[in-house]
């Protein structure tokens, strides 16, 4: 019995065949440039001009530049997929424009208006066109937050019950509910500002208040936290639920002390979400909020102004002033929703990753 | 090591035995409580569409009885005030049917639009892209999904709207042979091609992600097989994505559709309201009911605000349609839906 002693072998790097070479790669540059420089040379040479004459002669050319050097190379079929890919990402492309552009109009238009009286005052005293360094927007910080804590406190328990229910009830309804709660993200936000107006504010209270802003945004978050929540629950292994009944607990017992702890993580991002979903939405506010420009804490009397409202106000208003009031609020506003959002990336993981 | 009998071990043990418990499938107490809760919040959803439909149809019966069928087939929106500044039914005619047609048609165009570049993304990302590019892209389109409308309308006015005006009187140049892109007046503003621009920014994320995961679930056996014959990459998608994906990407663009025709805020910033049918699509002269509801919102009277409520109602059930037939189509072929 002898060992079978591996002769030493030179180590080989594994080799990746499906890279690119760099003579490939920089034929691709050079097709790049080719298309860039026709471009040019194009647009001077006939009528067309614009970014837009640049930027359409430049993607013809590049399409047809690679069509005809995979086509001499290596035939037809390749010729056909490299079309296809320079659609690919072109559509990428499309889409990365808008958000680079709004980014950057955001930040671009919103920096000067940063002034630390935006968080320390509110618009008692002001209108929306006095200079940008009086007045601020306290008010729409302080009534944003209490009206989404509202619409937290009410969709918070609807919304995870309908996912416990979806998850680990599983009876008649599920299929119904499941299909109900997607018709619900998409109900209109107006439509649910109508909805307030129609059943509590008309009927009941008369006045607008915060707490029905708080209402009407319950209405749109609701949806959002049970469908986040549904995915969270459903990714908690089997075995949990089954140890915990096998140790003699209840459905109740199970449910409530091991199977929503650990999906503890999961559940604050559903919250995360929702909060960034209703954080911005202004046409129900609009309609059911009051709107005041006057800092009030007190959600059941009186008109509570918001972030959305506030940012609506100014831009409606319609001076030079008012709407770099309105940018700067929605770059506060948008700051919000980044931190949200990758709170909830940080919180969630790998949950989306697939 | 013999076995010893239950019983036999617990004598030695002072403790007394506890009582044998019943042994039986039925819920105990606490679980029946905790299973109807459970179920009373799941049917909260149907509750609430219920009460919704319920109340808008109630407050906006008025408007709706008086006008009948006239107020989805008329586009008159006149208030009429009889001598003691009150509305007069009778006389007003409430009608959104310019408004409901101006809906659809800029929540078309977006559609037109935002399809396309949505699918070329969501193949990209998901057959071309490496790691770690479609990481972050996941996660840019994901933060987009979740700019608030205001934003986009405000984007929109400022940014957008000069280039899609340009775009329009291209299209107007070239194409003006299409009926709908012919122009009786030369107003380019705020016409529903603008807003449809507008709009088809604001759905490509969602379409995007549907998509994705649609394509993402295509059975990999399908893909590997067409590499193993020797497919390019188009060929592959062509072969194989494309027919299983199909019928999912319609779902996804009727969500986009349903998106679209409730977006208020995004559309009232850019679209000029006019109650007229109108199907040439740059002229500045569109209808939009979520934005006519906000714009008439403000200076109505009582029976003006059951008009808009009857108006709510109409949108309401508009965009419940589209939706839940997308999510039927989406869930068919194998996605979660929205």
């Amino acid at each position: 019995m002898s060992i079978n002693k591996p002769e030493a072998k030179p180590a080989v790097k594994p080799g990746k065949p499906w890279a690119s070479t760099p003579r490939e790669r920089a034929l691709d540059l050079g097709a790049i440039l080719l298309a860039a420089v026709g471009s040019f040379a194009l647009v001077a040479l006939s009528e067309l001009k614009g970014k837009l004459a640049y930027a359409g002669v430049f993607f013809v050319l590049i399409i047809v530049i690679n069509f005809i050097h995979n086509y001499l190379s290596r035939g037809i079929a390749s010729a056909k997929d490299s079309v296809a890919s320079s659609f690919a990402v072109a559509g990428v492309l499309v889409t990365l424009l808008p958000i680079t552009s709004i980014l950057y109009a955001v930040f671009e238009r919103g920096k000067t208006g940063l002034k630390p009286n935006l968080f320390t005052t509110d618009m008692k005293l002001n209108g929306p066109n006095d200079p940008i360094d009086q007045g601020g927007l306290l008010h729409a910080l302080t009534g944003s937050g209490i009206m989404v804590g509202i619409a937290l406190i009410i969709s918070l328990p609807i919304g995870i019950l309908t996912a416990i229910y979806l998850t680990e009830i599983k009876g008649f309804f599920t299929r119904p509910i499941k299909f109900l709660v997607q018709a619900m993200s998409g109900v209109p936000s107006i439509v649910a500002g109508l909805f307030i107006l129609s059943a509590i504010v008309f009927p009941i209270t008369k006045t607008p208040s915060g707490l029905m802003g708080g209402l009407a945004l319950a209405i749109l978050m609701i949806p959002t936290v049970a469908r986040t929540s549904e995915e969270v629950l459903l990714l908690i292994p089997a075995d949990l639920r089954e140890a915990g009944i096998a140790l003699g607990g209840t459905q109740w017992r199970t449910i409530s002390q091991i199977v929503v702890p650990a999906a503890k993580s999961g559940l604050i991002t559903a919250i995360i979400l929702g909060v960034a979903r209703v954080a911005g939405e202004t046409a129900p506010l609009v309609l059911v909020s009051g709107g005041g420009d006057v800092l009030n804490l007190n959600p059941t009397s009186g008109p509570m102004g918001s972030f959305p409202f506030y940012i609506w106000k100014a831009f409606t208003f319609g001076t030079t002033e008012s709407i770099a009031r309105a940018w700067a609020g929605i770059f506060v506003l948008l700051v919000l929703i980044f931190i949200l959002f990758f709170a909830a990336r940080l919180l969630g993981g790998d949950r989306n990753k697939k | 090591m013999s076995t010893t009998a239950p019983g036999a071990k617990s004598a030695n043990l002072s403790t007394p035995t506890p009582a044998k418990r019943e042994i039986t499938t039925k819920p105990r107490f606490s679980d029946k409580v905790f299973r109807g809760v459970a179920t009373a919040g799941g049917l909260s959803s149907l509750l609430l569409l219920g009460l919704i439909f319920v109340f808008l149809a109630f407050q906006g019966f008025q408007v709706l009885r008086s006008e009948g069928l006239g107020f989805i087939t008329g586009s008159n929106w006149d208030v009429v005030q009889d001598n003691f500044g009150n509305t007069d039914l009778e006389a007003s005619s409430f009608g959104i049917a310019a408004m409901l047609i101006g809906t659809v048609i800029c929540a078309t165009i977006a559609v037109i639009i935002a399809v396309p570049i949505s699918v070329l993304c969501a193949l990209y990302l998901t057959f071309y892209a490496p790691g770690f590019i479609k990481r972050i892209m996941v996660a840019l389109i994901d933060l987009m999904a979740a700019f608030p409308s205001i934003l986009f309308g405000m984007w929109g006015y400022f940014v957008l709207m000069p280039h899609a005006e340009y775009w329009a009187k291209l299209i107007h140049k070239y194409f003006e042979w299409i009926p709908i892109f012919k122009m009786d007046v030369n107003i380019f503003e705020r016409s529903p091609f603008v807003a449809g621009v507008v709009l088809s920014t604001m759905i490509i994320p969602i379409v995007t992600s549907i998509s994705r995961e649609i394509f993402s679930q295509t059975p990999l056996d399908r893909v590997q097989a067409a590499y193993a014959l020797g497919a390019t990459r188009w060929a592959m998608i062509k072969a194989v994505v494309i027919p299983y994906g199909r019928s999912g990407v319609v779902g996804g663009a009727m969500l986009g559709l349903g998106r679209a025709m409730g977006e208020t805020v995004a559309v009232y910033t850019v679209l000029n309201l006019v109650y007229q049918i109108n199907w040439q699509v740059l002229i500045g002269a569109g209808g939009n009911v979520a934005s006519m509801i906000l714009l008439k919102f403000g200076e109505a009277g009582p029976t003006e605000i059951k008009a808009l409520m009857a108006a709510g109602l109409a949108l309401f059930i508009l965009t419940l349609i589209v939706n839940s037939i997308a999510n039927v189509i989406v869930t068919k072929t194998g996605g979660k839906g929205r």
